[in-house]
């Protein structure tokens, strides 16, 4: 059953109109818990079941071709002296790189408050920490005898002790991703709990104890959320610098050898903006046939897959930058063999290797630019597909080729993977799937706690051109607070009639409750001083007060059209954050000299002003200036500085 | 998690507006919040129950001090001391080449003991069995809940008095609950 909508009194007043909704379809708190939490409830259907069969044979010719590794050794992959590393290393940096992107998504994009990760966060880490999962299998592996892979670890032992090269960057990549691997879930994990929480509450009998165990006894309270949303915050923190030092350890693995075409100093930045190039081509394939499937499009909108797009875009770009200044540089560096190296990537044996890499990394994602494109499923789905065959190629440009072809002439040959190799990529595939089928089975794949709190931001009832609730209008229920209130002149009492307005929208409320009875009795407790010292509220406003927003917007309202001047001395209109020289100097010639004559203008009389002087004036918010201009003349700094910190540029971000 | 038993009188919202608007009611009227659950992290409750700012990251750092100095020190003693060698002719003590693990172990030992502090505070973990006061808290339903036992005081006396059950009820009917139950938890 859906509920009807009710006007928002707290989020909606500060949504600006331009922004693309980031949940469409008109959902309710209750509809998301529905549609996201719905596809754990069901049982799995016949393309689910078909897709973890395919992935478990998969698997399971990996296992086979594991087994046969581990007991004829690595000489059944054809690696020898000058080949040290193929297919594997590979492999396990293409992984590796797939799984920046869910990193990416839900660290760095919280630190920078983009809410549409909240669409593809979930999803996108379960990829990261599944994609490590694959790509730490190789190395493991490459090492010949598994069983001995606790020597990696620095751990006092029967040999000396002979601890591990703590100089190598071979032993600092298992430090880097150990770590990544832990972290990750560790942050994964962390965020899947209030969701399993819902899960639990709905779920009967055995799933609910599963569900009881998985939730870690969450109840939701505020407290708990509190430090939910701190912990978030500072993992995001620190898992930002961890992620781009994973991916930069790793191509150290490369850059401090003495290899021409390895140890160039451009590696890490090239490799990280590569690994989230794949990373994001990878999320995009996947969650286009996952909202497909469990029908969450209006969770992962056109407007997701276009951000993706752009972020694929920008990256792609940097990597094309960067082979190219690679070619520069082994010309200018006027080093034969780093020449040679180059030279023999695109003209010798692998040269369909490099042309790969080049069409499929540089040419292809520069079709983005075309915003039909960067829009369309379809498109998208086949780009995302070949950026990842191209971010392969690259990986097997740099590591075969210069190693088929190193420094003596007689030992040069030419590589080719043997069944074993490709029978092991193949099974990380079906590792990869089964696992990711069995998470779209257990755990919300959207997180949906946290799409219910950007609900009302983000929304489309909420924003975009399809809005119904605007936000002035809701914030008082009646369309006739012009008529309704009347603003005099003078400043004092328009402070006076802003607070009397202030408790309009708890009266509103009272009248929207329909029996007679319960009004009387609200409206007696506030008769009352001693129960309901309603007045005191209104005095301590605060800019996150719903009421003291909504009171303000219709005292201004009230107003009339002009803008009223009130008093002729001239203030610094730069405090409010929003407001540049240039802008300063606008307002000052349409007659709002000083913070009260702007505290009293109304949002939509300051924008007329904006957009009639055109230009960039035009694209302008000053839907907080009147707030904050009010608390400058007021002389309350210390929250207006707080609040300033919040906005971003002067707008509720 | 608390040991003895308590009652409680909660009632549950539609939405976040009205619950926040509850709560300074709630306020105004002296009335004690037990305590408040919300489906989502409901920005800018926190001011409104007097929460303080969340002393998490300063565990945080702490704990990342730790790693640095674990992985630091460790590596600087395996090397100058338990076996030094030497590694493409530098020195023993080459801090350049600790960066690395240093930091992850930075970041490893910060984000493990944030975790572990975060779910041990909160009373959480696997397979805790908090009492639960309605189903819906975690779907679409915001939730106050007074303590009806002794728990809530008048902050005009220091004496506990009896709550006034009634008037409780009577609270949430008009503040717009739109159920209001009692649990003992």
């Amino acid at each position: 059953m859906r509920r009807m909508l009710k006007p928002n009194k707290f989020m909606s007043a500060p949504i600006s109109n331009i922004r693309e909704p980031l949940i469409t379809g008109s959902k309710t708190y209750h509809q998301i818990t529905e549609d996201l939490i719905g596809p754990t409830e069901k049982v799995p259907g016949f393309a689910w079941i078909a897709g973890v069969m395919t992935s478990l044979a998969l698997l399971a010719f990996g296992g086979v071709a594991i087994f046969w590794t581990i007991w004829y050794g690595i000489g059944s992959w054809d690696l020898n002296r000058t080949i040290g590393w193929g297919w594997d290393i590979t492999n396990f940096v293409w992984w590796i790189g797939i799984g920046h992107a869910g990193t990416l998504i839900s660290a760095i994009l919280l630190l920078f408050r983009q809410k549409w990760r909240m669409g593809v966060n979930r999803s996108a880490e379960a990829m990261t920490i599944f994609a490590v999962m694959c790509a730490a299998l190789f190395p493991g592996i490459h090492m010949g005898r598994i069983w001995m892979a606790m020597f990696i670890f620095p751990y006092p032992n029967t040999r000396g002790p002979l601890w591990v090269n703590f100089n190598s960057p071979l032993l600092w990549d298992v430090f880097a991703i150990s770590t990544y691997f832990t972290v990750s879930l560790l942050f994964w994990y962390t965020g899947l709990v209030p969701d399993f929480a819902t899960v639990r509450d709905r779920a009967k009998g055995f799933r609910k104890k599963i569900y009881s165990f998985l939730a870690f006894g969450w109840t939701g309270k505020a407290k708990h959320w509190q430090r939910w949303e701190s912990l978030s915050l500072i993992l995001a923190g620190i898992a930002t610098p961890l992620v781009l030092s994973v991916h930069t350890i790793v191509s150290f693995d490369f850059a401090t050898s003495v290899i021409p075409g390895w140890h160039t100093t451009i590696f890490p930045p090239y490799f990280v903006a590569g690994a989230i190039f794949s990373g994001f081509a990878m999320v995009l394939t996947l969650m286009l046939i996952v909202r497909k499937v469990l029908k969450i499009e209006d969770y992962i909108t056109i407007g997701h897959i276009e951000s993706m797009n752009k972020v694929i875009l920008c990256t792609g770009s940097i990597v094309g930058v960067a082979y190219l200044t690679e070619l520069f540089i082994a010309w200018y560096s006027g080093y034969v063999y780093e020449q040679f190296a180059f030279y023999n990537r695109a003209l010798g044996p692998y040269w369909w290797s490099y042309f790969g890499m080049m069409s499929c990394n540089v040419i292809t994602p520069q079709f983005f630019w075309i915003k039909k494109i960067r829009r369309s499923v379809a498109w998208t789905f086949v780009l995302s597909i070949v950026v990842n065959i191209g971010m392969w190629f690259e990986r097997f440009v740099i590591i075969a080729t210069t190693l088929a072809r190193d420094y003596l002439p007689s030992s040069w040959s030419y590589y080719v993977p043997t069944w074993v190799e490709v029978g092991i990529y193949v099974g990380t595939f079906g590792l990869f799937f089964t696992l990711f089928l069995l998470f779209l089975r257990v755990a919300p794949v959207v997180a949906a706690a946290e799409i219910k709190s950007i609900l009302k931001t983000a929304g489309d009832q909420y924003t975009g051109p399809n809005a119904t609730h605007h936000a002035h209008h809701d914030d008082h229920g009646h369309d006739d607070k012009h008529e309704d209130l009347k603003l005099p002149a003078d400043s004092n009492s328009f402070m006076d009639s802003n607070r009397n307005v202030a408790t309009a929208p708890i009266v509103e409320k009272t009248k929207r409750t329909n029996t007679q009875e319960e009004t009387t009795s609200y409206q007696k407790i506030e008769d009352d001083p001693e129960v309901y010292k309603g007045k005191e509220i209104d005095t301590n406003l605060d800019p996150d007060d719903p009421n003291y927003k909504s009171s303000f917007v219709a005292g201004a309202v009230g107003a009339g059209a002009g803008l009223t001047s009130l008093g002729t001395h001239e203030d610094d209109l730069k405090k409010v954050e929003g407001i540049g020289p240039a802008v300063e100097k606008l307002l000052k010639e349409g007659g709002v000299k000083n913070w009260k004559t702007l505290a009293a203008a109304n949002p939509e009389q300051l924008k007329e002003l904006l957009v009639e002087a055109g230009g960039t004036f035009k694209t302008m918010d000053p839907t907080t200036w009147p707030l904050q201009a009010q608390m400058a003349d007021e002389g309350r700094w210390a929250e207006l500085e707080k609040w300033q910190d919040d906005l971003d540029g002067g707008k509720i971000s | 998690m608390v040991n003895k038993n308590k009652t409680v009188l909660f009632g549950l919202y539609d939405d976040e507006t009205d619950l926040i608007r509850a709560i300074r009611k709630a306020k105004a009227a002296h009335i004690e919040i037990d305590e408040v659950y919300t489906p989502f992290p409901v920005h800018g409750l926190d001011p409104e129950l007097d929460l303080k700012e969340s002393r998490l990251h300063i565990a945080g750092f702490i704990y990342g001090a730790m790693g640095t100095l674990t992985a630091f020190l460790f590596m600087s003693w395996v090397f100058t001391r338990d076996w030094p060698i030497i590694f493409g002719g530098k020195p023993y003590w080459s801090v350049p080449a600790f960066i690395p693990i240093t930091f992850e172990l930075t970041v490893l030992f910060s984000a493990i003991g944030m975790v572990v502090t975060f779910y041990t505070i909160c009373g959480m973990g696997p397979g805790a069995n908090n009492p639960i006061l309605h189903d819906r808290i975690t779907d679409d339903k915001f939730c106050i809940a007074f303590d009806v036992e002794g728990g809530s005081q008048d902050h005009h006396g220091d004496d506990h008095h009896p709550v006034d059950v009634e008037k409780l009820k009577d609270f949430f009917k008009t503040t717009g609950a739109t159920e209001v139950q009692t649990k003992v938890i």
